[in-house]
């Protein structure tokens, strides 16, 4: 682990940039960012409210109450670290598990859990699977489940920004697996040549599903990879807060001023399964968590904050039980949300339901009708 | 009023409205300085400057992609694929993206774009400058499918296309690019997406047809009526997704005699979903079965594409067979 937030000796090298140890130490000859206890404490809440979410959605879950989860536990310092060195007016283009950047950037925790129910608490209907989050208002793009098409999206999104003379910077979220789609390799390709503003968070967890990262490439880092499409990169310790904040906000910054857009590359560790429905015992070793569970981002981050007097056990248990009856809280409302209207099987496809749409959903209804799964409310479209 | 040719009456449509509406871009391969290789945005570089119509790298996903990320942030993206034999690498981004997008957010991101390409066969360009891919997109709920028969509803319905507020796939029939002239308008002017168009009126059968095979209905109904003094209809179906259920009905109940005409192989073809709605909503009024011309069930061909590709005398010998039932 070397040392030093945003030197060009540190960018040129593989090993992941760091500012704190393991135990939440600075490192030889790193600089403390010095962040206000408030945004700091704010940033562990957000990392916390993470792992205690990831945990009562995964017992949810289990006792079949919602249908998938895919966790963000280990990866909590990638996400809040990275999302809180973006401005509030710029975009994300998440993956699968950046939900957690979209309640740090103010998702209503209903909307949060309505999308694990897939209810109508959810904004979109019910129309994803669960742990597919999406927030307009937060400039959080709804996620398809396919691997590396937000990319090339990012780089769009960002053009438009620019040709409008706005400063907004897009960041793509991928996952080392995706570094191997031809979304990565087109995005990557257009960005450069369009000087699009765009900042790729590779945030490296080790596995894609049952892959590890070392079968997605023969490159001795994915930070290397950013050369080719004159991009510059750097690789990230990301389970490092500090790190993660630091080196995002200052990428971030200079692509904002007129910079190439950058790949990041945040190396950090998927502590579960893909998701709910995997079982990662069939295919890594447990000494391989074991070790990782050594460098726990939240921990890490705890110990620092224990350093400077602003965090204790007691505290952190408070905060603890105030996340988790927060969440508990939401979860009774949304449980008890009103079921879905039967139209929205119809709606959205296009921005008016084409004539055909309506005769199908009107013939529908009347079976539903018939078999008692229509309510009073349900009615049929004038054709 | 001037008479333009398809390919000119789509490069008036692309200057009409990027004068009208600054959100507009244009981008592709070679679309730039070069103005495509059929020159359809010829000028437009000159005209409105490289931030508005550029050359991108030569990655169709890419294109797509990207264009999709600028209809999400507030532009009107019109994006070339030079041929459509070469949309599929951007498949995914159409289908599992662009088409998706609105349904997926609940409303809440959408992609007003349009994505011009040059599609069908006769102009000897072999397998892969030829093909007609309409089926694969109009079974992709979320885009809408559009071709142009003539000049004027080129550049009516690529305007529509622009303003529609849903992703539009707008296949333009390259062999009759420049084969097709007609007056029309300078300045805006719409063609409502999802309306037919009947070329020729007649009431003894209809032939449903689009795109350059529209032309080709309308030599064998002239043929036919010359020959032996049938009146042929023949409708343009112009936008293929959403379709015009209604007028296609009406037609088919007034005419009881139905041919279904495209250059695509037959099976699982578009010609398919016409006759399975007539048969759904229309049988009793049928007084002959109904017939499809189509391209074969094979992959293009080079040499033998005139065969391939439904001509008159195939059209004559269909309409022969649903008149004489």
């Amino acid at each position: 682990m070397t040392a030093s937030a945003s030197t060009a000796a540190s960018a040129s090298s593989l090993a992941p940039i760091g500012i704190l140890d393991p135990e939440g130490q600075l490192l030889p000859g790193a600089e403390d960012p010095r962040l206000e206890r408030e945004q700091l404490l704010a940033m562990y809440r957000g990392m916390l409210r993470i792992r205690v979410l990831d945990e009562r959605m995964l017992a949810l879950q289990r006792q079949g109450r919602i249908g998938f989860v895919g966790t963000a536990t280990g990866q909590e310092a990638s996400v809040v670290g990275s999302a809180a060195g973006l401005a509030p007016s710029d975009w994300i283009f998440p993956g699968l598990r950046e939900g957690g950047a979209a309640l740090f950037r103010g998702m209503p925790l209903e909307e949060y859990v309505g999308q694990m129910y897939c209810n109508t608490y959810d904004t979109a209907k019910g129309r994803q699977m669960c742990n597919h989050f999406q927030h307009q208002a937060g400039n959080f793009v709804s996620w398809s489940s396919v691997i590396g098409t937000q990319l090339p999206q990012a780089v769009g999104a960002a053009f438009a920004a620019k040709l409008r003379g706005e400063r907004t910077v897009c960041a793509a979220y991928l996952g080392d697996g995706a570094t191997s789609s031809g979304g990565f390799h087109c995005a990557a390709t257009f960005a450069g040549v369009w000087k699009a503003p765009v900042v790729f968070l590779i945030i490296d967890n080790g596995w894609a599903i049952s892959v590890p990262a070392c079968k997605q490439s023969a490159a001795a880092s994915l930070a290397l990879k950013g050369k080719t499409y004159g991009l510059p990169s750097r690789s990230i310790d990301g389970n490092d807060l500090f790190a993660c904040y630091v080196e995002t906000r200052a990428a971030v910054e200079r692509v904002r001023a007129g910079g190439a857009p950058e790949i990041l590359h945040l190396k950090t560790y998927r502590m579960m399964g893909h998701s709910s429905s995997d079982d990662p015992t069939r295919y890594r070793d447990a000494a391989e968590v074991e070790a990782w569970s050594k460098r726990d981002p939240i921990a890490r981050a705890k110990r620092y904050l224990e350093g400077r007097a602003w965090i204790d056990d007691a505290r952190d248990a408070a905060l603890r039980e105030e996340l988790d009856a927060e969440i508990r809280g939401v979860i009774k409302t949304v449980e008890a949300a009103a079921p879905m209207a039967l139209s929205t099987l119809v709606e959205d496809v296009y921005a008016e339901v084409p004539a055909h749409l309506r005769r199908q959903y009107n013939a529908f209804l009347e079976s539903a009708r018939k078999h008692g799964d229509a309510r009073p409310s349900d009615v049929p479209f004038p054709l | 009023m001037p008479t333009l040719t398809l390919i000119q009456a789509v490069n008036d449509a692309l200057k009409t409205v990027m004068r009208q509406d600054q959100r507009v871009v244009v981008f592709g391969e070679d679309v730039g300085l070069k103005g495509g290789v059929f020159l359809a945005t010829e000028g437009l570089t000159k005209e409105f400057g490289e931030q508005r119509c550029f050359d991108t790298p030569l990655s169709e996903d890419g294109i797509i992609g990207a264009a999709i990320g600028m209809a999400l942030n507030g532009l009107l993206p019109v994006a070339e694929i030079q041929f459509q034999d070469f949309i599929f690498p951007a498949f995914d981004q159409i289908v599992s993206e662009a088409a998706k997008f609105r349904y997926r957010s609940g409303g809440m991101y959408t992609v007003p774009m349009v994505i011009r390409t040059p599609y069908g066969g006769g102009i000897k360009g072999g397998l892969y400058h030829s093909q007609s891919g309409e089926a694969y997109f109009c079974h992709t709920p979320g885009i809408k499918v559009v071709v142009p028969s003539t000049p004027y509803d080129a550049k009516g319905l690529l305007i529509a296309a622009i303003q529609d507020p849903d992703p539009v796939l707008f296949l333009e029939p390259k062999r009759i690019y420049r084969s097709v002239k007609g007056e029309v308008p300078e300045g805006h002017y719409t063609v409502p997406l999802g309306t037919t168009r009947t070329v020729r009126e007649g009431n003894d059968a209809v032939v449903f047809a689009y795109g350059a095979m529209v032309s080709v209905a309308t030599i064998a109904a002239e043929k036919v009526a010359a020959e032996q003094g049938k009146q042929v209809r023949v409708v343009d179906l112009r936008t293929l997704s959403p379709l015009d259920e209604d007028s296609v009905l009406e037609h088919a109940k007034q005419t009881g005699r139905v041919v279904v005409l495209h250059e695509a192989p037959r099976f699982c073809g578009y010609g398919g979903e016409i006759s399975a709605l007539i048969a759904e909503h229309a049988i009793e009024y049928m007084e002959a079965p109904i017939v499809r011309v189509t391209g074969f069930d094979t992959p293009f061909p080079n040499t033998l594409e005139h065969h391939y590709l439904p001509d008159e005398r195939r059209v004559c010998d269909a309409l022969e067979k649903v008149l004489t039932f």
